[in-house]
């Protein structure tokens, strides 16, 4: 086990550097002169023309490319943004741990109501519980989060006064947000429990199981839950990537100040380093949490930490 | 019927569609959620095509004495800080959002079928390489590209739907590559290539009508999804910026006075869940029809 997790994490090494080399690439695509941008447009061209040549920014593309991977990998420096003139690791090291409570807490909400839901659902198919469920799944999922953390403002914060709307502070100030952000999940959680506990429950070794006269709870929980798990993990999986985009976009309606509403500002006062920085913490993020969700397959699937072990014996 | 391999071979589409299309219309129809989905989502987006004809005010009449009214009978949705009428703005706002969201699919889906048929149907490198690509890509969370790409392209309507279609090829071209690798196999794929076919006329005759009903609830679901994107980076001040009255724009501008006039806020996100959810529905339902394990 130990020895697969160790290759995974070295398999994202690859791909983080991938990434960094699309981000960049995208961001010297940008039409825009950094060097204006820093000036203002009050300077002289000279000035700004000294500003390209010291920044490097006349330098072809590969050359930059490839002092911007040393610094990034090798030196481990970000630059500074171009707005506030601040490191930029300082920045993304109070900003990172926001984002990540937010989507973990939220992604901890969408299984935690999702799942029950699902398997409630299953268990109940067809009937009026079923039904309900399933309708409301349907409606949560199509509610754009960020309207709903709007309406969500307007009833706690605007109108009942329970939850700040704005800021960071103490864990209510996560409340809203993390609730804006898991409708969505909860939904989709529950609409593929259901589907995937439906596929495993007409079984043979379920009806096996009901025939041996084991309970209704343990033949759920025991012999279906467990087998009907794999889609519900691969769904988890790519729900990830939705939340931590969504939380992005939470981050700026409740005025978190983590990594998307850092990259967001980033994108309008075109402070590409920032940008930049962002995308790929936000990636490394990303992409180590996928690895967590493979290891949690091998975790639930017998055949899958089978598989692995063969493999180790050769 | 004569429904040999030669027969197949010969005319592959009208055999197939016939009863493929007509299963799955003759399905779609037992389902009444979906069926009032997809009406629901046609008389959307015609109301929202015909706004000039329909919309009571100029969605960018400024009227100041009627200021943030609440809805009454004259304004129906209310008006907003600047007394434009609300019901017309959402109604013209349609005609960007829906629209985007059709577009931006139509673009990923002929990009990503170009590729992800190329992937499926020549295998080997050409697929390692096209799919090690692909999941670069898809390294970055959706939301993330699109904000990325939406910055390198620029806002407005066209460089948003250009930064979606992107973001969504690597989504398109996986489904269709499964799809290929599923349908590569059959006999009449085999029967075509036996009588000489050439590898474009088999992936464009042959497999693509066969890959069809994945495609369309794959598609429904993705103007769906695209929609949702497209208006909360309108939202976020990226992609179509006011005063054009995107949805998301709408809301944007609406937050400010979500305090004072919260009716502002209600009715274009209302717009948003509804058309969301009539595609929803539609996909849902094609997706129970198509799916022979559902059927119970």
């Amino acid at each position: 086990m130990l020895r697969y997790f160790i290759k995974r994490i070295l398999l994202l090494i690859p791909i983080i550097v991938a990434v960094t080399i699309v981000v960049f690439t995208l961001m010297y695509l940008v039409p825009g002169d950094p060097a204006e941008i820093l000036l203002s447009g009050t300077a002289t061209p000279e000035d700004v023309e000294l500003l390209r040549e010291t920044m490097g920014l006349n330098d072809p593309y590969f050359v930059r490319l490839g002092r911007f991977l040393s610094d990034t990998y090798i030196h481990f420096d970000f630059g500074t943004s171009y707005s506030t003139n601040q490191d930029i690791w300082t920045s993304i090291k109070d900003r990172l741990p926001r984002t990540m409570k937010l989507s973990l807490a939220t992604m901890a909400l969408s299984a935690l109501f999702g799942i029950p839901l699902g398997i409630y659902a299953a268990i109940k198919q067809g009937r009026l519980g079923d039904n309900i469920c399933m309708l409301l799944a349907l409606v949560g999922v199509s509610i754009p989060n960020f309207w709903l953390a709007l309406l969500l403002i307007l009833l706690f914060s605007v109108n009942l006064g329970w939850l700040p709307a704005l800021g960071i502070g103490g864990i209510k100030y996560y409340v809203l947000p993390a609730l804006s952000g898991c409708v969505g999940g909860i939904a989709t959680e529950a609409r593929q429990t259901r589907s995937s506990m439906l596929e495993v429950i007409r079984s043979d070794y379920i009806i096996t199981a009901r025939s041996k006269g084991v309970s209704e709870f343990d033949v759920i929980m025991k012999h279906a839950l467990k087998n009907a798990m794999i889609p519900i993990i691969t769904l988890i999986g790519s729900q990830f990537g939705f939340i931590v985009g969504g939380s992005m976009i939470t981050e700026t309606i409740f005025s978190i100040p983590g990594m998307g509403s850092f990259i967001i500002n980033g994108v309008n006062s075109r402070d590409y380093p920032v940008v930049q920085a962002g995308s790929i913490f936000i990636a490394a993020f990303f992409s180590f949490g996928m690895v967590l969700v493979d290891i949690l397959y091998a975790a639930v699937d017998p055949r899958i930490k089978a598989q692995y072990t063969k493999k180790k014996r050769r | 019927m004569a429904d040999t391999v030669y027969e197949r071979a010969k005319n592959p589409e009208k055999i197939k569609k016939d009863t493929e299309f007509r299963r799955v219309v003759k399905q779609l129809s037992y389902n009444k959620l979906a069926t009032f989905g997809i009406i629901l989502f046609v008389v959307l987006l015609v109301i929202c095509l015909m706004a000039p004809i329909i919309a009571p005010y100029d969605y960018q009449a400024i009227d100041l004495r009627n200021k943030s009214q609440t809805p009454n009978a004259e304004h129906l949705f209310g008006t907003d800080n600047l007394g434009r009428d609300i019901l017309s703005r959402v109604l013209y706002g349609g005609r960007y959002s829906i629209t985007m969201g059709i577009f931006s699919l139509m673009v990923s889906l002929v990009l990503g079928t170009i590729l992800g048929s190329i992937a499926g149907y020549f295998g080997d490198w050409v697929d390692n390489i096209i799919m090690r690509a692909l999941d670069i890509i898809q390294s970055l969370p959706g939301m993330l590209l699109t904000i990325v790409l939406s910055a390198v392209l620029g806002s407005g309507y066209i460089n948003t739907i250009l930064a979606l279609s992107i973001n969504g090829i690597p989504g398109e071209a996986r489904m269709l590559r499964g799809q290929i690798l599923k349908v590569r196999g059959n006999e009449y794929v085999e029967a075509a290539q036996a009588i000489n076919c050439s590898k474009t006329r088999i992936i464009t005759q042959h497999i693509l009508p066969n890959s069809f009903s994945p495609m369309i609830v794959q598609a429904s679901m993705g103007i769906a999804s695209r929609i949702m994107t497209a208006s909360s980076l309108s939202f976020i001040g990226l992609g179509v910026q006011p005063p054009a009255p995107e949805w998301g724009a709408m809301l944007s501008d609406a937050r400010v006075y979500i305090r004072e006039y919260p009716h502002m806020i209600l009715f274009p996100g209302i717009a948003i869940a509804l058309t969301v959810l009539s595609l929803n529905l539609f996909g849902d339902g094609l997706r129970d029809a198509l799916d022979p394990k559902l059927k119970r």
